[in-house]
Formats: structure tokens, sequence, C-alpha cells
């Protein structure tokens, strides 16, 4: 049984080369995903043309509905963009090293994330051609942005977001894209040699860029916990019944880490069939990452259940009525199913024979997600339909033009995923290096003890900085 | 004198670092660790140890950055909202603090983030020309010593170099 993350005896230059191998040669499944994804794009293409053409109405969107499935699955896509945060900024300042072989897509898949949700709020439009009105840019047309609204919140919020995952990303990727350059031929080596902005491994450039990524991973944490805060603030500074809860800032975190964990499992898994990274996304790996989900559902699970408390302790009648009609109204049955595979079916993770089983792993990532995904259909599906005024109850199921644009989204994320990963390398070449590195150096502190003595050494070749004292320098 | 560029390339940090040591220690009169640039695959947390603390400015751009988007930014909003005195405000204030306060914090960051890059690529001198000497077996696996070094200690160097198992030596006159 595999009990180490990686294995220590692996070759740099194995490294480099399996990585750089995987963008070349995919397994057949990787063309049968692309095309599925496209596929799906399609779809969605289709149905947004025959919504743009013909009004919000084939959506099934209208006065009370007006939100749908396309602002739960906005709130689910950024939900899932913090997992690259997580994995990447959070495990970074912890010196968490397992995260080292699979952050990179994680943070990819925060970018992605992020583009696919900034299309929601356009498509929820109707009318696409004013999307630009979304943006709260000071106007002298006699548009006036409300500052104050949690929705022009978001606009910054998700811009800065996108700004820095984007920005993240490819920092960390700089010194794995000199490497592609050194080794590609043609038009990816006039990519990557534009992309990796002149690297040359110096100790000056490194020196540099490990200041950066730190500043970075400090800025991106209290960034993405304000983003989904934000994002949340879209319902709870309303007076809807179900929305007007102060735990929502919270679970609004906790369900988008949720999410975005489960993902990372999914697309564990996906990559390590496809480009054959048995070596990099290791067994062990991924029982960190099935650990980590595992809390964090717990954490979820107490947020619901905190939120159900307040709910029928509280005094808002028609609040506890929703509630009690989420239980056994029409939405029951997506309700229930979301309390079983976002509540329950995270006890799987628990069991050390199951997380190591890779199918039943995916299979389980994919209920955690149906469940994230029926969370954020819950919030906004039901309030909608039981509000304050019962003349405005309505139910309401989305119509086919919905779910088409819904899963084109995840046709268009797939779709951008698995092109970044056949463009760019999914395993960072040189964190998995200095992993492998640092892990062989354990085993032998000699060289540590002998390195801090050279160190420490009397230096007559150096010369002493401005205000150093010389005989304690460079110790 | 002519000047040249001297770029050894070693199998490991061990060797590398024995030779660093050796210039520290003046073994070559005229050269100094100064004059030492590492060329190296991963980043390795004792290089600073060898070559001693060079120090980063990357942070000055965060704070500064963080600063400008904090001013910049609620004086964007209020800006903008001050328009809105032509606008009935119901009471409201013309310029809300509380609400202002999460914008702000999200262009503090934004801002942040963009001076922390410009600082990185300022300090970092990212695109710049790479190095004639630079090797692609250290993105790969070796570890390169460069220094640039008078004529008369070219080959004291290289004999340093030899004494700790270089590997390769390369080098070229300095413009």
């Amino acid at each position: 049984m595999q009990t180490k993350d990686i294995n220590e005896n692996i070759e740099w230059a194995k490294i480099n080369a399996d990585v750089l191998r995987s963008m070349e040669n995919p397994r057949i499944g990787y063309w049968i995903a692309v095309a599925t994804c496209i596929a799906m794009v399609s779809c969605a293409v289709v149905a947004e043309i025959y919504q743009y053409q013909t009004g919000i109405g084939v959506a099934n969107l209208s006065w009370p509905q007006m939100w749908g499935l396309y602002i739960a699955t906005f709130v689910f896509w950024i939900g899932m963009s913090h997992s690259g945060t997580l994995l990447s900024a959070i495990l970074h300042i912890v010196h968490a090293d397992w995260r080292k072989p699979i952050y990179r897509f994680a943070e990819a898949m925060t970018t992605f994330s992020l583009m696919t949700a900034g299309l929601f709020p356009i498509i929820h439009l109707g009318r696409v051609w004013n999307m630009y009105w979304v943006l709260p840019y000071v106007s002298d047309r006699g548009i006036w942005p409300n500052f104050r609204s949690p929705l022009s919140w978001d606009a910054f919020a998700i811009t800065t977001y996108l700004t820095s995952s984007a920005l993240f990303l490819f920092i960390g990727m700089i010194p794995d894209l000199a490497i592609c350059r050194d080794n590609a031929r043609g038009w990816r080596q006039k990519l990557y040699t534009v992309l990796s902005l002149g690297w040359q491994g110096d100790d000056r450039q490194w020196r540099h860029f490990r200041k950066i990524y730190l500043l970075m991973a400090c800025f991106l944490i209290p960034l993405a916990v304000s983003v989904h805060s934000i994002v949340s603030a879209d319902f709870s500074m309303s007076i809807m019944p179900g929305w007007h809860v102060t735990t929502f800032p919270p679970y609004f975190v906790a369900g988008a880490l949720y999410s975005g964990c489960a993902a990372i499992i999914t697309l564990f898994i996906i990559l390590r069939y496809f480009f054959r990274f048995e070596e990099y996304m290791t067994i062990p790996i991924l029982e960190k990452i099935c650990k980590l989900t595992f809390a964090i559902a717990m954490v979820w699970s107490y947020l619901n259940l905190v939120e159900f408390a307040a709910t029928w302790y509280g005094h808002d009648q028609v609040a506890k009525e929703l509630l009690l009609w989420k239980f056994n109204g029409p939405y029951a049955p997506f309700f229930w199913t979301m309390l079983f595979c976002g509540s329950v079916m995270p006890f799987a993770l628990a069991f050390e024979k199951l997380r190591r089983h890779l199918p039943t792993m995916f299979v389980v990532s994919l209920l955690l997600n149906l469940g994230m995904w029926l969370e954020r259909w819950m919030i906004v599906g039901p309030t909608l339909s039981l509000s304050y005024e019962p003349f405005a109850w309505d139910i309401n199921w989305p119509s086919m033009v919905q779910w088409a644009i819904v899963f084109g989204s995840f046709g268009w994320f797939g779709l951008l995923f698995l092109v970044f990963v056949k463009v760019f390398p999914s395993v960072s070449m040189y964190e998995v290096k200095e992993m492998v590195f640092h892990r062989r150096r354990a085993h032998r502190p000699d060289f540590a003890v002998e390195l801090h003595r050279r160190a420490t050494d009397p230096q007559p070749g150096r010369s002493p900085q401005p205000g150093q004292n010389p005989s304690t320098e460079g110790a | 004198m002519r000047r040249y560029h001297i770029m050894g390339l070693f199998k490991d940090f061990e060797e590398a670092f024995a030779a660093i040591a050796d210039i520290r220690n003046h073994k070559i009169p005229g050269v100094s660790v100064d004059d030492v640039t590492l060329k190296s695959p991963i980043e390795h947390p004792e290089v600073e140890e060898v070559l001693g603390d060079r120090g980063s400015p990357v942070p000055k751009f965060t704070l500064f950055g963080a600063l400008f988007g904090a001013t910049f930014g609620f004086l964007f909003l209020s800006s903008a909202q001050a328009t809105f005195l032509v606008q009935p405000q119901g009471g409201k204030p013309v310029v809300p603090l509380p609400s202002n306060i999460v914008l702000t914090y999200e262009l503090l960051i934004l801002f942040g983030v963009l001076f922390t890059v410009v600082g990185f690529l300022i300090s970092a001198r990212m695109m710049t020309r790479r190095h004639p000497l630079y090797s692609e077996k250290v993105s790969l696996d070796q570890i390169g010593v460069m220094l640039e070094v008078d004529e008369k200690n070219l080959n004291p160097v290289k004999e340093l170099f030899k004494q700790h198992k270089v590997l390769e030596i390369r080098e070229e006159v300095a413009s």
C-alpha cells in the first residue's frame, strides 16, 4: 500500500519529461471529453440564441421567479472557484507541500469557474446587448449605479477575484513556462517565450518570486472570503424569507470550499487517468484532499443546522413556513437529495478503504457536487416561490432553455479546462522538484548543518551591507 | 583588462554551494560572492545563507499599491456618488461609509496585487533578454554558478569550478 505522498527518488529530468509528455499525448478519453464538452456548449449557444431572439420568457423566468437556475448556477460556479485559493494559497502559507503536484489545476479551476460564473449575470439579463450595464462605472449618461447594492459589489469583487486569481495562476506558472520554452518547438515555443517573460532561474528571480507568491497568497485568502460573502449578501441583505440570515456569509464560504474540494477530487481522478499522472497525483494526496473535504462538509452541515434552528426559533413565521415547505413541499425531493448528498454522502470520505478506491471517490465527488448545486437552487427557488405575498406564490420549474444553458456551462468550463491542461503544464514541475528535493534532504540533516557552518564562516570575500555587522552577516 | 562572464554547471546544490563557499572565503583574490549569480531549477531555501541576504523591494510595492487602492477606491466611489446630489437621497447619506468600505476593500486588494506584480517584474528584471550563457540544463536539473570576472581571474575560477566537479563551463566576453 502506498503511504508516501510522492516517490522521493524520482529524477528531476523525469518530472520534466512526464509533464511535458502529458501536454502532447493524452489518452483517447481526453478527445472524447473535448467532443462532449463542445456538444454541450453548442446546445447552450443554440438555447442562448433562441432566448436572445425570443426573450427571457422562454427560459420560464417571469415575476416572481426572476432568478431561477441562472443565478443559482452563478453562485455554484463562484463557489467552485474557491478551492483553488484554498489549496494553493492557504496550504502554501501553512507549508503543506502535498499541495504541490495538484495546486496548478485547482488554480486553473478557479480562473475558469470565475469565467463561467461571469457569463450568468449577462445571460440572465435577457437583453444581452446591454450587458455593460452590469459594470458599475461612473456614468455621465444617466445610468446611476447603486454602490450600496450587493449586486454592484459583485461586479467589483468578481472582477478583482478574477484578475488576482488569473495573475496568481500565471505568476506561479512562469518557471514552468520557461521549462516549456526550453523544450518546445514551433508555435508553442513562441507562445512560451512570450509568456515566460525571460525567466532564467536566477537567484534574484527566485528571491522576488518567493515574495510575490507569498504576498499574493496573503491577499487572495481574504479576497476569496470577501467574494463569497458578497455573493451571499445578494441574498442576505434582502428581507426575503429564508435569505435574511446572518449565517449566510460563512455558510456560503463553507459551501464554496466544499464544492471546490469535491470538484478537485473529480478533476484529480480525471487528470490522473487522462495524463498518466499516477506518480504525481498519488493516492495519499487524494486521501488528504478527501479528509479536507470531509472536514469542510461537516462545517457546512453544521451551518445548515444553525440556519434551520435560527429560523425555527425565530419570530419570522413566513420563514418558518418556508422551511417546513422545503421539507415537504414540491421542492422536497430536491431538498432531501441536497441534504443526503451534502451531509450524508461525505461520510464515505471517512473510510480509508473508500478513500483509496478511485471509482468510488469519483462517483462520491460527483454526488457531493450535485448536492452543492442543489443547495444553490434550494436557496433561490423556494424563497421566490413562497414569499411574503400569497398572491405572488408560484411554483416554477426551469424550462429546457435554462437546463440547456446550465448544462452548457459545465461544457464550457470543461472545454476551457481541457484546453488549458493540453497547452499548459497541469502539474507544477518546479514545485514537484522542490517537494522531492526537500523530502530527500529530510533524510540528510548533515547537509543542512554543513551548509550552515559554511554560511557562518568568516567571509572576507563579501562586502558588508550598510548597517550590517560583518561578523554576523549571513548567519 | 577585459571582463568575462563565466558559468559553471553543477550536478547538485552541494557542489555549487561548495564552490560559492570557496568564493566567499576569498579563495580567489578580487572575486567576491557579490559577483555570483546562482541559477537553479528550484527555489532553494538555503540560497540566501550562501549568497547572503539580498533583500527584496516587492513588499514595498505591495504596501504602496494597497494604500493607493484604498485611497483611490474610496475617492473614485465618492466622486461617483457625489453626482447623485441631483437625485433624492431619501434621507440617506450621499457618500455611505459602511457600504463603501466593502468596495474600498476590494480595490485595496486589486491594486495591492497589481502593484505587487509590477514590483516583481521590475525587481526580478523580467522581460529582458536571456543571458547568452543561459543553459536549458538549468531548467532541467543542473545548478549554474555565474560570475563576472577580470581576465586574470578567469583561469582561477575555472580551476575552482573543476575542484568542485563542474560538469560544464561556459564563458563569454562581457560587453
